[in-house]
């Protein structure tokens, strides 16, 4: 019985109250803070439900599809070549990698032989990529803890390697180059030049960036020991890429199963020791010195090697414009192209590259016709934000930015 | 490839029933088993010696309306002390559950969400069921082929009532283009040309 009507409570006269502890016990209620979709630190639309006890982070419930466009779904109704340019909104950081990926799918089901000085732009192409990638994700990593300076030298490195790109492709970001047989169009001698000239001058630029933020005390203190991912861990959660490099995992696609032509340059695969935030960090700063090799490589092979970047089958690569002013074959062969686009074989293949944020990968259904049946995209994003919560369990609230920093996230690739 | 059929040959006859068949297309092992048996299936993938798969890559939906069991839940595997990897394949439908394999790969969590979202695949066993990709409060799963391309409803900001509001679909429907030649081996008659067949063929 409650309320008015309930009887007094028995009163006990003969013994005191308990004395009252000198400081009462005060249940602490638990925090639920949301973190985006509009912080800075959340890496574009990143929607995480955190709960808090004290500042301790309990439970992470990280929000995505904020940028979901529906991509799979738009593929399915799109043939081969309109598909290209999906690619590049995936994770616009790197466009050219992800478009590898699907290039390289749909050759193993046509079967195509990409020539050497195609293969040789794809991979130069790829690696300025991966540099513009990691230029993005080591500087906002040192923005996340604190650090103003380091993005602003990164961007002007990016600025000029979006010159490259705009120089080969005429597009800064979304590029659409790469195609099924090689690339669009030749690279100009005056561009490989200038790619060379950069590539020689980087290192300096890699050794400044260090100097800011290698030894900072700050930094160190924000990401030593901190989202430690152990090996065994880091395979349980589906980590590609640096984030198994950075545990010690000498695990890279370029190396281990090399596509394209990469089995012909040389270049080291970093490795980290403690994998957290800060090996992490480490690994990205190393591949970009060995990414400069690469390029270098590239540049004073592609000298040496004329010859054309496009597979010559023109049941697959459109003519060139000169053939079609002559020949009626040609123009045929272009009208085809770009209504009816070419088919592919019916079956599934799953292609993946070493992309700058790990394994990305395509999985391609084909039924026959001129348009993927299913294409799925693997973004190696994806797993790295699915281990949120358990990275960040037990760490403190400060902590979740610079894991967070650490995974190279980018919402394109998460959300497609 | 013979390494590959030893590869499959020796994953058949190892997991006593719960992988039924292989295949070899494009150098890429294909493995197809029950639905039911998935979990038993994958961790004998990743446990036995030969095999040694330690990483789920992938897991995606396929649809298939025409057939009885719609859909296909994939699973990428990679193993990266032995250096292959391979795709194990089981049919379910809309009804059935397949048993959730986040016990095996914790990295299924999400992928199954994702499935579960796009396609409406039930995982049973699965620690958190939700969507994951689309809006809060979508009906719907985006990736059937029965479900138009343009959706159902849309949203825009109303001025007067200072919010967000969902309304239907008001744009005209995708045209699908179809540019496929009739000349080479369609499989499907062409609006037309199923009376020709009827009259004189």
């Amino acid at each position: 019985m409650t309320g008015s009507n309930a009887p007094a409570e028995a009163t006990d006269f003969f013994h005191d109250a308990p004395a009252a502890p000198a400081i009462p016990e005060t249940p602490v209620r638990k925090f639920n803070i949301n973190f985006g979709p509009q912080h800075p630190a959340a890496h574009g639309v990143l929607r995480l439900v955190l709960e808090l006890d004290g500042e301790v982070v309990e439970r992470v419930d990280p929000h995505i599809g904020l940028l979901h466009r529906g991509t799979e779904k738009l593929m399915e109704a799109r043939t081969y070549l309109q598909n290209i340019p999906y690619f590049d909104r995936l994770d616009y950081v790197a466009p050219m990698n992800q478009e590898h990926a699907f290039c390289l799918a749909i050759e193993k089901l046509l079967g195509v032989e990409v020539p050497i000085r195609g293969s040789i732009i794809r991979v130069l192409y790829s690696e300025i990529g991966r540099i513009l990638s990691h230029l993005l994700n080591v500087t906002t990593q040192a923005m996340d803890v604190g650090a103003l300076t380091p993005p602003l030298w990164g961007f002007e490195e990016r600025e000029k390697l979006m010159i490259f790109y705009e120089r080969a492709c005429g597009a800064r970001l979304h590029s659409n180059y790469f195609r099924p047989g090689g690339v669009h169009q030749d690279l100009t001698e005056s561009l490989i030049d200038d790619i060379d000239a950069w590539a020689v001058a980087f290192p300096k630029i890699c050794d400044d960036i260090e100097q800011l933020i290698t030894g900072n005390r700050i930094f160190k203190q924000r990401n030593v020991d901190i989202g430690v991912v152990k090996k065994d861990e880091a395979l349980a959660w589906g980590f590609t890429g640096v984030m198994v490099r950075g545990s010690g995992i000498a695990w890279d696609l370029r190396r281990n199963q090399p596509y394209e032509c990469y089995s012909d340059f040389d270049f080291q695969i970093p490795l980290g020791i403690n994998g957290d935030c800060y090996d992490r960090y480490l690994c990205r700063m190393q591949e970009m010195r060995e990414s400069t090799k690469i390029i270098r490589q590239c540049c004073a092979r592609l000298k040496g090697t004329p010859g054309p970047v496009m597979t010559e089958d023109n049941k697959i690569t459109p003519p060139r414009r000169a053939e079609m002013k002559r020949s009626m074959e040609a123009l045929i062969h272009h009208f085809k192209l770009y209504t009816e686009g070419f088919r592919t074989p019916e079956g599934e293949v799953y292609a993946c590259v070493e992309a700058p944020k790990g394994e990305f990968g395509v999985y391609l259904v084909s039924d026959g016709t001129n348009k993927p049946y299913r294409c799925k995209i693997r973004a190696p994003g994806f797993p790295h934000l699915a281990a949120m919560d358990w990275m960040n369990r037990g760490h403190m609230l400060a902590d979740v930015s610079a894991i967070l920093g650490s995974l190279d996230i980018v919402f394109g690739e998460i959300d497609r | 490839m013979s390494d590959l059929e030893a590869l499959g040959q020796s994953i058949v006859t190892n997991s006593t029933g719960a992988i039924t068949a292989f295949s070899i297309a494009f150098d890429e092992l294909t493995l197809t088993g029950p639905a039911h048996r998935v979990v038993e299936a994958l961790t004998q993938l990743r446990d036995h010696p030969d095999c040694r798969f330690q990483e789920l890559i992938d897991l995606c939906g396929v649809d298939y309306p025409d057939r009885p069991l719609r859909f296909d839940v994939v699973y990428h595997l990679l193993s990266i002390t032995k250096n292959h990897r391979v795709r194990l394949k089981v049919m379910t439908d809309e009804d059935t559950a397949v048993p959730s394999v986040t016990g095996v790969y914790p990295v299924a969590d999400w992928f199954e969400r994702e499935a579960f979202d796009m396609y409406g695949i039930f995982f049973s066993g699965h620690p958190d069921l939700r969507r994951i990709l689309t809006d809060y409060g979508f009906h719907g799963h985006p990736l059937r082929k029965d479900f138009p391309m343009t959706g159902y409803v849309e949203v825009r900001y109303d001025d007067a009532l200072r919010r967000v509001v969902y309304e239907p679909v008001k744009i005209a429907e995708f045209r699908q283009f179809d540019f496929l030649s009739p000349w080479e081996g369609a499989q499907y008659a062409l609006p037309g040309d199923d009376k020709a067949k009827e009259g004189g063929q």
